[in-house]
């Protein structure tokens, strides 16, 4: 089995893909669309998240979770138009890859603030320690 | 269910041609394995980030008596270096479709589109670094932007690289053509830009536009 068959996308149908690989069997016009697309969700997400910010008409306390939506939105778009992640069968170690990730980003940042909060709430405050010294 | 006439011993397996890791299509070829390498690296430095953010979080409020989120950070700034990153991801991605068509002038043109962008988003950011620090609130005065300074200027950093990558890209088109390796290579730029833009999207959501609430609007 020869591995000189990498050199074109088009020409590995059945294989898996590399993350950023264009998607197989479409002409450059497909792809300048979707890539038109992509550009064009992502900047109305970003227009979306600065006019949320703006403007007075959202109610004030969900503002911080609407930004996170639209963030969290915005990574997706970026993540299927410009590097290709995809569901398809050929791009499940990207997929999976991926999943551990954004596990490990979750683990590390919502337990470093889960237990900072709490540590910040049982500590002594300087004050109250001199107090307890006397 | 028989068994295979050659039972390569462990450890050893890469000797036999028998033995392949994805069916009986022998190795992945080398854009896939570089790919989804390069794949792996991008993520651990996603983890590397989700740390910094954890930083910024946690030590957002230990201002120690200096100046806060809502006094230092331009949204209309911020509004243009977003601006600068996305259109500088679009042209990588145009730069891409001329690397599949092997047009040598649209390569040479949509990266050097790219790197115009890149280099006037770090100029933004290096201005409001040095206006933050003119203002007397630079890294060293207070926790909350000793993680700001981290943060946002690693991201920096990292643009800083991808500059740097994106020069020698140029060159190595320009020189040598569009090899395989060179394309290989390319693979790895286009998803490190654009994986730079994901983690903007993050500064720009969370530290620009959710730091600049008013305090009583904050989680």
């Amino acid at each position: 089995m020869s591995t000189n068959h990498d050199f074109d996308a088009g020409s590995n149908v059945g294989e898996d893909r590399a993350a950023g690989d264009a998607v197989e069997e479409r002409t450059l016009g497909q792809e300048f669309r979707s890539y038109v697309l992509g550009l064009a969700l992502a900047v109305g997400l970003t227009a979306a998240s600065f006019w949320v910010r703006g403007t007075g008409l959202v109610y004030g306390p969900s503002l911080s979770v609407a930004l996170l939506v639209l963030a969290v939105a915005q990574m997706g778009i970026h993540l299927i138009f410009f590097l290709h992640i995809t569901t398809d069968p050929d791009n499940t170690n990207n997929v999976l890859a991926l999943a551990f990730g954004v596990l490990i980003v979750c683990l590390i940042v919502f337990g470093s603030l889960w237990v900072m909060q709490h540590l910040n709430h049982n500590m002594v405050s300087p004050d109250e320690l001199m107090r307890m010294q006397r | 269910m028989s068994a295979p006439a050659v039972l390569a011993p462990p450890g050893t397996h890469h000797v036999s041609s028998q033995v392949t890791g994805h069916g009986a299509g022998g190795p992945a070829p080398k854009r896939i394995i570089v790919g989804y390498g390069f794949w792996i690296f991008l993520l651990s430095d996603v983890i590397m980030f989700s740390s910094f953010f954890a930083a910024y979080a946690v030590l957002f409020k230990n201002t120690a008596g200096g100046p806060v989120a809502q006094q230092l950070f331009d949204l209309r700034n911020t509004a243009i270096e977003t601006a600068c990153l996305l259109a500088s991801t679009f042209t990588c991605a145009m730069a891409g479709l001329a690397v599949g068509e092997r047009n040598q002038k649209w390569t040479q043109i949509a990266l050097l589109a790219t790197g115009l962008l890149g280099v006037a988003f770090i100029s933004l950011e290096l201005r409001e670094f040095a206006s933050l620090v003119a203002r007397g609130a630079g890294p060293t005065r207070s926790a909350f932007l000793s993680s700001f300074f981290t943060l946002v200027g690693c991201h920096g950093a990292h643009v800083t690289v991808g500059l740097l990558w994106l020069g020698t890209m140029m060159a190595q088109f320009y020189a040598k053509g569009f090899t395989q390796n060179i394309r290989h290579r390319f693979l790895c730029f286009s998803l490190f830009w654009h994986a730079l833009d994901i983690i903007w999207v993050a500064i720009f959501s969370l530290v620009y536009l959710v730091g600049t609430l008013p305090q009583e609007l904050l989680p």
